[in-house]
């Protein structure tokens, strides 16, 4: 039987929960990449096929989870960034709160103008 | 690198050393991992915030997605390549990830055994489907196709 740990080595803040976040996000975007490689992959079965499913992409509803997916892939590109600035920058452990700072911002302004043209195609502007 | 005066490792791990492994008993599979792990990650920022920029953004987005799209890129070899390094990678990465929580997360070595085995199974079906796909791509299965290559 698994024994209970002896304390814990999480230790909350920006350093754990973004760790916490880039395991979320990563999981979620590899089960995605799984079912997009196969849909993709209805291109060589026929046209009709393709643009069928594709079309599911285009529903509301999976338009607003495309949403959600991007937001993933933005933050996990970005802290993943953020992680190699710590791993290989000599001042990157020091200014690793900061960066998650500037990993929020970046976040930000490249998920608001994602976020208007892609619900602007979705809902049919 | 400098030497670490007494090994971290027990003397139970070193004696279970093998071929091709360093003194203190272990590959450099984890080094390895670790440093591919931030290289394709660097490159999976340019290759899926491209893709995403140019399906989702550009022109009419996700409402303009459909096998002419992929025909018209795929007609163009700098997609077909960008494509494939992305598909690679991304499942590389992706699978490096999981990987890495099955680890963490399944304590039984059964456990972990059966999860990397479906894990690594349903990478190596993603990775040659994806990569059959793009190579045999035929862009004029469509016969209404208005692509150059099809007239």
């Amino acid at each position: 039987m698994p024994s209970k740990p002896a304390g814990t080595l999480y230790r909350g803040r920006e350093g754990m929960w973004s760790w916490v976040a880039h395991r979320i996000t990563g999981v979620g975007i590899f089960f995605f990449l799984l079912v997009h490689v196969l849909d993709t992959a209805l291109v060589r079965v026929s046209p009709e096929a393709y643009n069928e499913v594709i079309g599911t992409y285009k529903n509301p509803v999976v338009g607003l989870l495309e949403v959600g997916l991007v937001a993933a892939i933005l933050f996990h590109a970005f802290n993943g960034i953020r992680l190699i600035l710590v791993d290989f920058w000599a001042k990157g452990p020091r200014y690793q709160r900061q960066m998650m700072i500037g990993v929020g911002v970046i976040w930000v302004v490249l998920f608001v103008p994602f976020v208007i043209r892609h619900l602007t195609h979705v809902f049919g502007g | 690198m400098s030497e670490i005066a007494a090994p971290r490792s027990s003397s139970r791990a070193r004696s279970l050393k093998g071929g091709g492994r360093n003194r203190s008993g272990q590959t450099n599979f984890e080094l390895y991992s670790w440093l591919f792990m931030r290289l394709s990650g660097l490159a999976l920022v340019i290759l899926v915030l491209g893709h995403l920029f140019v399906n989702l953004m550009l022109g009419g987005g996700i409402t303009a997605l459909d096998f002419g799209f992929v025909a018209g890129k795929w007609a163009n070899p700098l997609w077909q390549v960008w494509d494939l390094l992305m598909l690679w990678l991304a499942m590389l990465h992706g699978t490096n990830g999981l990987r890495t929580i099955i680890n963490d997360y399944a304590e039984k070595d059964q456990t972990r055994f059966w999860l990397k085995a479906l894990l690594i199974t349903a990478a190596l079906v993603i990775v040659v489907l994806g990569t059959l796909v793009i190579f045999t791509f035929d862009p004029c299965l469509d016969p209404n196709s208005t692509l150059s290559v099809c007239k």
